[in-house]
């Protein structure tokens, strides 16, 4: 199963970022796939990204004069969301592969959560409404609205977007100034805490996270419980990266569908179905 | 009806697609991707 995810997660990583042009020229993809959204954090300033952000999309929908309802970008979270719930955030995130890849570093006591958890996980919730709901409509820009979480939060619009353009295109480079350090230094926050902390900033910032966490109670890819079977072993409680309870998974909003309880279940009482 | 009601991702993804056509209809995906096809200054900490 780790085997498994990690390839589907790197697969889903190359494809979804396959524009080698754009990296070595300093350039973006500017076809027709940029209509639609990728389901997981995926900068569309990447210089390999061939279809557009789901956060990147619902701001610049925000971002518009007036008040909108943004419908094009909620039709792609809805849908996904309800297919898939946070298995979107175990298999096909590529900012969650970093942090998974950084976490397998092996320095530091490793931790799955930081402390005062409890309080903490409802981060990614004031990410949401703040930086990208009403930050976005109403503040931050003044008179000219901005997507305030991708220009003063999103570590991964800075890996995969900022480093790989300012790199290969001189001009941009020579524009970078303090907001730009501001979010290196995000980034590397971020990318340092993720080797000792089991992903951190899907835990704790990610307003996607936030989203598809609340379609996990009634998604159609669910992990099932088979309570009659079960041994009380804990096993799977042991193996879960981000500490849920046998009860807990699958239908928690924390819970990222890694499948690693699935895995480590003796009596096999865990699996991947579909909703019944 | 019961059917209806443990599906609800049905009704999830249902929503999804009268949002899509919505978004559709407010000409919503050209503006995503006249966003998506310009370099966002702001995502990469220069705007």
């Amino acid at each position: 199963m780790k085997k498994l995810r990690l390839a589907v997660q790197l697969i889903f990583t190359i494809l979804t970022n396959g524009y080698m042009y754009g990296f070595l020229q300093g350039k973006i993809y500017r076809g027709n796939l940029k209509y639609a959204c990728v389901p997981g954090l995926n900068c569309y300033s990447c210089p390999g990204a061939i279809a557009s952000c789901p956060i990147g999309a619902l701001q610049a929908l925000l971002n518009r004069d007036g008040y909108h309802i943004p419908f094009g970008a909620l039709g792609f979270l809805f849908l996904f969301g309800s297919l898939l719930g946070r298995l979107v955030c175990g298999w096909l995130c590529p900012f969650g592969l970093v942090q998974d890849l950084l976490h397998k570093i092996p320095v530091f006591r490793k931790r799955k959560r930081l402390p005062f958890h409890h309080v903490l996980k409802y981060g990614k919730y004031v990410v949401l409404a703040g930086l990208v709901c009403i930050g976005s409509l109403f503040l931050f820009g003044g008179f000219v609205k901005v997507p305030a979480f991708c220009k003063f939060l999103c570590p991964s619009g800075t890996l995969f977007g900022a480093l790989p353009l300012l790199t290969a295109n001189e001009s941009l480079r020579s524009q970078a100034g303090s907001l730009f350090f501001w979010k290196i230094g995000i980034l590397l926050f971020i990318l340092i805490l993720s080797v000792k902390v089991y992903r951190p900033f899907c835990q704790y910032l990610c307003p996607l996270g936030a989203i598809y966490g609340w379609f996990n109670r009634f998604s159609l890819v669910q992990i099932e419980w088979a309570g009659e079977r079960c041994v009380s072993c804990k096993a799977c409680e042991k193996a879960c990266p981000v500490s849920l309870s046998v009860r807990e998974i699958s239908r928690s909003p924390e819970c990222i569908r890694c499948g690693r309880c699935v895995q480590a279940c003796p009596e096999k009482c865990l699996h991947f179905s579909k909703k019944r | 009806m019961r059917f209806w009601k443990s599906n609800k991702w049905i009704w999830g993804m249902l929503a999804g697609i009268l949002f899509l056509a919505a978004g559709a209809g407010g000409d919503h995906f050209t503006l995503i991707w006249k966003k998506a096809v310009m370099i966002c200054m702001e995502c990469i900490g220069i705007g």
